[in-house]
């Protein structure tokens, strides 16, 4: 069965058909691609995804149950975390306290045992703590965790955003343009990062994104989006060879 | 890796108990004073509106620092607890209660009102985004000083009488006290706010805060500062927590307006005790001081309030040399030159080198 199965859905900003008649079914464990040409609409559909629109039409199910209508943090907590393609950490706050934020609903405490410092309040810090560690090691930003977020270079930036969306314990992750900004050594380093993450933390991967040599080398199964509608589908291999696709999006 | 981390949260530490030190120094220091007859009467009668100004920053910089929502209408739930805590010791002044719990229930009473009026308050216009709250805040705080000053509120034996006309509307037995006489407000509320109590709730305020702020709770409020977006994305309630610092910050608020009601034996609702102007003194010492820095918050209040007596003595130029202080303030914390400098010369600076330097050894 499964994982996403996505049906239908489309979306209408006043007269402008945004997304039209979008379909597509990911499998757990899955590393899927989401491609195409700027303005095709690959951002609003992560946006309808994880609650920030609202559909016009269309089923959204995540393992069964259906997302459409509900808020985001209700998505979240039914397990899709997301990165943005503009980078949104909390800036202000260590790297540390960045992964802190995204474990919020995994170890909880109430706001008096925090004020009192109660036992159960040591406890999920120490716990939250050794998580978030162990979360910023796999990015290889654990000798950083006291570093102001905004301090980190650009790429690590993109990784810490990847580390704050696992922290929530997801089901399917999101990356919205991962490799934006990075250096070819980089990108290569990112691929290993996305399919570690995959095989270790038992994750499935959408991701957007133009840098092709991403996206052959990592996705299993791609869909080209243009003009908001789905343009071609299926194995990465294929779809990078379908001339249609060449055509409108990677140029002959 | 663990170490780090430990780092991490000894400074948080570090900076709580620095705060901790600085209020017990000052207060060490005053007692000091006052035993060997080294202050002066007129700076005695101010020490209590220190507390009061440094308690209300405290709490205004919750908001305005750590959730980053601007509000101008923090003597407004001054106001609130203030006369919510003096209606309660009025009422129980004759009842033989033990003068401590009283004070500590009118405390409680006043914090609590503050409270409620921050979150209803909160409830619709947190909800929304940008100036709102600003402008919402600032009519709170115009509005309930103006109800105040219409109330009429007596007791007989009959029990209570309220009235929004005036006192003789109340029909009261002839044995009738009023408790709130319209814009004459309270009078002859005890006097049971002394430098003591202000110090002890200065502490608590700081408890509260920097505990909440370095909990779960302040995480989730300051990402909703930094991002609310990715705040959102990693399931965090946003209005649930927005409504939560702005209460508390409200009842830190109210809790200062407790103090300010047991100081004076008269408590009126005066544009010049709970007008805007005090909401916005209250920010310029957040502002001033650092926004999300509560020993700031402590140091900007105190500074301000005491130059003004301490210049009385220049006459004309006191206020020209107030203004020359402000700027200089603000030059000295926000400035990028002057933070640079601080940077270079700041002993956490020279401490953190020797560490260094040791662990190469």
């Amino acid at each position: 069965m499964a994982l996403l199965e996505v049906k239908n859905l489309g979306i209408s900003f006043g007269g402008l058909r945004a997304v039209d008649q979008f379909e597509i079914n990911i499998k757990k464990g899955q590393l899927y691609g989401l491609i195409g040409p700027n303005g095709a609409g690959k951002t609003t559909i992560f946006n309808m995804l994880t609650g920030v629109y609202k559909p016009t039409d269309g089923i959204i199910k995540l393992d069964g149950e259906d997302l459409v209508g509900k808020k985001t943090i209700e998505i979240n907590k039914a397990g899709i975390a997301r990165t943005f393609q503009n980078i949104r950490l909390f800036s202000q706050q260590s790297v540390l306290d960045n992964v802190k934020i995204g474990l919020h609903n995994q170890y909880k405490y109430s706001t008096l045992t925090g004020i009192l410092r109660l036992p159960k309040y040591r406890k999920m810090e120490r716990k939250m703590n050794e998580k978030a560690m162990e979360l910023l090691k796999v990015f290889e930003l654990d000798d950083k965790a006291d570093f102001l977020a905004s301090n980190l270079p650009y790429g690590e930036q993109r990784k810490l955003e990847i580390a704050r969306a696992l922290a929530t314990n997801p089901k399917l992750l999101l990356l919205d343009e991962p490799a934006a900004g990075m250096n070819p050594n980089e990108t290569i380093e990112l691929m290993d990062t996305i399919r570690f993450v995959r095989d270790n933390f038992d994750m499935t991967v959408l991701l957007i994104e133009h840098d092709m040599k991403l996206v052959s080398g990592i996705c299993e199964e791609l869909t080209v989006l243009n003009f908001g509608q789905v343009l071609a589908q299926g194995k990465t291999k294929d779809v990078l060879n379908n001339p249609e696709v060449i055509k409108a999006y990677l140029g002959e | 890796m663990k170490k780090s981390n430990m780092k991490s949260i000894n400074k948080q530490t570090k900076s709580m108990l620095i705060t901790y030190a600085m209020v017990i120094a000052v207060f060490i220091i005053v007692e000091i004073m006052i035993s060997t007859g080294m202050m002066s009467s007129l700076m005695q009668g101010l020490l209590v509106p220190l507390c009061i100004y440094s308690i209300v920053a405290i709490g205004l910089n919750l908001c305005v620092g750590y959730l980053g929502e601007l509000s101008l209408g923090h003597a407004g739930f001054m106001c609130v607890g203030a006369f919510s805590s003096a209606v309660f010791s009025k009422c129980m002044m004759t009842s033989g209660m033990n003068e401590t719990l009283r004070f500590i229930l009118a405390l409680l009473i006043g914090t609590v009102v503050a409270a409620v009026f921050g979150w209803l308050i909160g409830i619709p216009v947190l909800r929304l985004r940008g100036d709102y709250l600003a402008i919402v805040t600032l009519a709170f705080g115009e509005i309930i000083k103006n109800v105040i000053n219409v109330m009429y509120l007596g007791r007989d034996s009959k029990g209570f009488h309220f009235s929004i006309k005036d006192s003789a509307s109340l029909n009261m037995q002839a044995d009738g006290k009023m408790i709130i006489d319209g814009a004459k407000g309270i009078v002859g509320t005890p006097n049971q706010s002394t430098f003591v109590v202000g110090i002890i709730i200065i502490l608590i305020s700081l408890f509260v805060s920097f505990n909440l702020v370095n909990s779960r709770t302040g995480r989730a409020i300051m990402a909703i500062r930094d991002n609310r977006i990715a705040a959102e994305s990693v399931g965090i309630n946003i209005t649930k927590y927005k409504l939560m610092a702005f209460t508390i910050s409200a009842a830190i608020a109210g809790a200062g307006g407790v103090l300010y009601a047991h100081n004076l034996s008269t408590l009126t609702a005066l544009p010049a005790n709970f007008g805007y102007n005090m909401s916005i003194m209250i920010l310029v010492f957040v502002v001033l001081g650092g926004m999300g820095s509560f020993r700031g918050s402590i140091i900007a209040a105190v500074v301000l309030t005491m130059l003004p007596e301490v210049l009385r003595g220049l006459a004309d130029y006191r206020m020209l040399i107030y203004a020359i202080v402000l700027i200089i303030m603000m030059l000295f914390n926000w400035a990028p030159k002057a933070i640079e400098w601080r940077e270079k010369h700041s002993l956490k600076r020279m401490f953190g080198k020797k560490e260094k330097a040791e662990e190469v050894q």
